[in-house]
């Protein structure tokens, strides 16, 4: 560690303004200061300051993430032995779908993080660590079998288009890592949607059985199959198809509660978006006209995305609403939409994603009738009292 | 008991080096300093120069502003030296005491048979006018205002505070007479402001023509800008004032005895004080003979006042005109390996992100590392937790930030001030500088008013 932080010492002067690599000064202070927490002391204000930073905060929503980025390689796995009529071991399995996912997530990163440190030298900032929680939430909504150039032309789109020209982290309006997955819905959408995408090794055919639909749970629902839904404990323990990260609910009602505990991820916006999903799945169910509008409303919150963007989509703080009333608001409106356009709109299987980013478009306008009504608070007071 | 007020939003923070219940006679300081930099809003105008003789109560600078706002001496002695800053403001002016303290005089009175306008006069003539704020803007009171209240904050929560009732205890006559000269300065109501964890020092409770109102709950339940927020909320147009408890005893002994008398108790603080207690002496001391062999080995930070407010001095630094407390604590300057990754059992935070808000009760050492960079606005609904009035922060924040002076009003800056906030920038992952946020939006608005 000190000869580390005297070698660090002593090549810092090359990256600073006059030095050789001035050009990489932001580079330099982002792994010196991912490696060591700066010496920095406080100036003027407060003496002290609370112990958490942003890398801290970002590092447990990664942790957060973990559980399903685990459970979702192996649930990779896991279809594929089925889909060819496989036998294989647990482990087997996990390894299959690590070869398979892990090299999604190395260019999520490496794309990502390579705009982010370019954007960072040329604006003169330190590099923000929102995006070691985009580059993980990216491989996690995407089917397994996209092609990894489709992963690469996504992200940088996120990054540049969804980020990088509001401002960089802190100043985007759509939630990056869902701007990454819409951008490749519409402009690749037979790599996105139909039964061939969610089990590795299907779009090419190689080895499946002919038995084998490899429809998801709602593509099934949508068709009318109630009958082929999977059972109950299978959506919740996540042994179902879907996206890389979002079929285990288990696993992710794991990283709800380390959000949760941690005070990091939104306890007002996971409920109210489940909350708003069950009032949905109610309101379908009493004027039901088709199968799919009889599935009880709580089996509504373990199919597809719902409970993955309940969790770590719709909680992105900077997406999201900021006020306390209004992120009640927007956590209801995401759930109510998600299941309307889930169940009502014949084009789209899934609904979580849209509703989330016109939610995120609306989020602004939620939160200026909130702050409206605090003003108006405010000058009636001062008219009362005059 | 009248009503208990609860502030529910807030944080305390639970640091170690509480000053322990000893008031010790400080060896009197060789050098006094006013610092300009106390009074927010003023422009200094000096009337000595190096080498004058002053007594306690002789005046050394006014306000260019409210020229009949004198700044006094606290000692006799002789002015050495004027320091100054960038741009050549004036810092400090430094008097170097004699032995015995001569004092000006002022006429021995009773506040009741004096006008508004007579006791005004003596007060600015004294040097003892600053002790009375307003709000908004928290600047020094203008005489030619009338006031809906007056204020009167008598806790503190901040972090390390000194126990207000236990500095009062003996002081009640003057602190009387010092309420009585308030009565005379408003005609609403002056409001007591206690603490109503415990039972308040007799010299509060027994009072007269105060209106004593309770309050419970977490720093900043002891703020008065809290206060004022849910007792009587300053509306556009509203002026109210606000003092504190010593500055109050110090007015009424100036009435009582007819000389500025600054003595006063503060509470010395902090991890890296081998035996914090508390000390009786007079305003404006340097802090040498408290700190000298009493400060454990390393670099430290001296403040004048607490953690979250106070201002950073030297080791041999000046009490600052409002502080009741000085703090000492170890700077932060080092490189921690993966710090972020920390567990953190040693650490504080108000979030649960590090292993410590396991361990209720403990008591921390905390130093002035700000533990990571800075960034833009990321995380949402920190601040909430921690500032218990009826406004938006971040939204306030940013307005002062587009300098959106209409948006300031909307959103409620005539009722805050930078302690205010100072909770907010400690909690702040993205480590932004609240409090210095909030000043500027306060300058621009009065600038903006006058």
């Amino acid at each position: 560690m000190k000869s580390l932080r005297k070698y660090l010492n002593k090549i810092k002067p090359h990256f600073e303004k006059g030095g050789k690599f001035e050009k990489l000064e932001s580079t330099f202070e982002a792994f010196e200061s991912f490696m060591f927490v700066p010496d920095t002391v406080t100036k003027k204000g407060t003496h002290i300051r609370d112990a958490n930073d942003m890398k801290r905060t970002m590092a447990i929503v990664v942790l957060a993430v973990v559980p399903t980025v685990l459970f979702g390689m192996w649930n990779v796995g896991f279809h594929h032995f089925i889909a060819t009529g496989q036998e294989g071991t647990i482990l087997q399995q996990f390894w299959l779908g690590f070869l398979r996912v892990f090299p999604i997530i190395v260019v999520s990163y490496v794309v990502g993080l390579g705009i982010e440190f370019a954007f960072a030298e040329y604006r003169g900032h330190e590099v923000n660590e929102g995006f070691l929680v985009s580059g993980i939430l990216i491989p996690l909504v995407l089917p397994v079998d996209t092609p990894l150039w489709m992963v690469a032309v996504a992200t940088a789109f996120a990054v540049v288009i969804g980020k990088e020209v509001f401002g960089g982290t802190g100043m985007n309006i759509l939630n990056p890592a869902l701007t990454a997955r819409a951008f490749l819905f519409f402009a690749y959408p037979s790599y996105m949607s139909g039964n061939a995408v969610w089990t590795h090794g299907m779009i090419n055919g190689e080895g499946i059985i002919d038995t084998y639909s490899g429809a998801t749970p709602l593509a099934e629902a949508a068709a009318g199959n109630i009958d082929k839904l999977p059972e109950i404990s299978d959506m919740f323990f996540g042994t179902i198809l879907g996206s890389i990260g979002e079929t285990s609910t288990l696993a992710i009602l794991i990283g709800a509660a380390i959000l949760l505990i941690t005070g990091i991820g939104s306890a007002r916006i996971m409920i109210s978006t489940f909350v708003g999903g069950l009032a949905m799945g109610l309101l379908l169910n009493a004027f039901a006209v088709n199968p799919f509008m009889e599935i009880p409303a709580w089996q509504h919150l373990l199919l597809g995305g719902f409970a993955f963007g309940a969790v770590f989509m719709a909680t992105d703080p900077v997406s999201a609403a900021q006020t306390r009333k209004g992120k009640i608001i927007y956590g209801f409106l995401i759930g109510f939409l998600a299941i309307l356009i889930r169940v009502i709109n014949p084009a789209y299987p899934e609904g979580v994603m849209l509703a989330i980013l016109l939610m995120n478009v609306f989020a602004p306008l939620i939160d200026h009738y909130v702050i409206e009504g605090n003003i108006k608070k405010r000058l009636k007071r001062a008219k009362v009292k005059a | 008991m009248s009503k208990v007020i609860k502030i529910k939003k807030g944080l305390n923070i639970s640091m170690l080096g509480t000053a322990e219940k000893i008031i010790k006679k400080a060896d009197q300081a060789e050098l006094y300093a006013v610092k300009p930099t106390d009074f927010k809003g003023i422009r200094p105008k000096l009337v000595v120069k190096v080498g004058d003789k002053v007594k306690a109560g002789s005046p050394l600078f006014f306000d260019k502003f409210q020229p009949s706002v004198q700044f006094t001496s606290p000692v006799s002695g002789e002015v050495v030296e004027i320091n100054r800053g960038e741009r050549r403001v004036i810092l400090e002016v430094v008097v170097k005491a004699d032995a015995t303290i001569e004092y000006e005089e002022f006429k021995v009175s009773d506040p009741k048979d004096l006008t508004k306008e007579e006791i005004v006069a003596v007060m600015q003539q004294s040097g003892l006018w600053p002790a009375i704020r307003q709000r908004p803007y928290s600047t020094i009171a203008n005489a030619e205002d009338n006031p809906k209240a007056i204020f009167i904050s008598a806790f503190d929560s901040a972090p390390l505070a000194p126990d207000m009732d236990y500095i009062v205890k003996d002081c009640s006559e003057c602190f009387q007479k010092g309420i009585d000269v308030l009565s005379k300065l408003t005609e609403g109501t002056i409001h007591l402001n206690l603490n109503s964890d415990y039972p308040p020092a007799e010299t509060f409770t027994k009072a007269k023509g105060v209106q004593l109102n309770y309050f419970t709950g977490p720093h900043p339940a002891g703020n008065v800008g809290v206060q004022i927020n849910k007792i009587d909320p300053i509306n556009k147009g509203d002026i109210v004032w606000y003092t504190y408890p010593q500055e109050i005893i110090t007015i009424g002994r100036l009435f009582l005895e007819g000389k500025y008398d600054a003595t006063k108790i503060v509470a010395l603080t902090g991890s890296e004080v081998k035996h914090p207690k508390y000390f009786k002496i007079i305003g404006g001391a340097s802090i040498k003979n408290l700190v000298q062999d009493n400060v454990n080995e390393g670099e430290q930070r001296y403040i004048s006042g607490n953690v979250l407010t106070g201002s950073k001095i030297s080791d041999h630094g000046y009490v600052g005109f409002y502080d009741n407390q000085v703090t000492v604590i170890p700077e932060g300057k080092f490189f921690e390996f993966f710090g972020w990754a920390n567990l953190g059992f040693t650490k504080h935070t108000a979030s649960r992100a590090l292993f410590s808000w396991m361990l209720p009760g403990k008591k921390f050492k905390l130093n002035t590392n700000i533990h990571g960079g800075k960034r833009a606005y990321v995380m949402t609904g920190e601040y909430d937790k921690v500032f218990p009035m009826d406004i938006f922060p971040v939204q306030l924040i940013k307005a002062i930030l587009v300098e959106d002076i209409d948006k300031m009003e909307q959103l409620g800056i005539y009722e805050v001030d930078e302690e205010d906030f100072a909770l907010c920038e400690y909690v702040c992952t993205s480590k932004i500088e609240v409090q210095s946020i909030i000043r500027s939006g306060l300058d621009l608005m009065r600038k903006e008013m006058s």
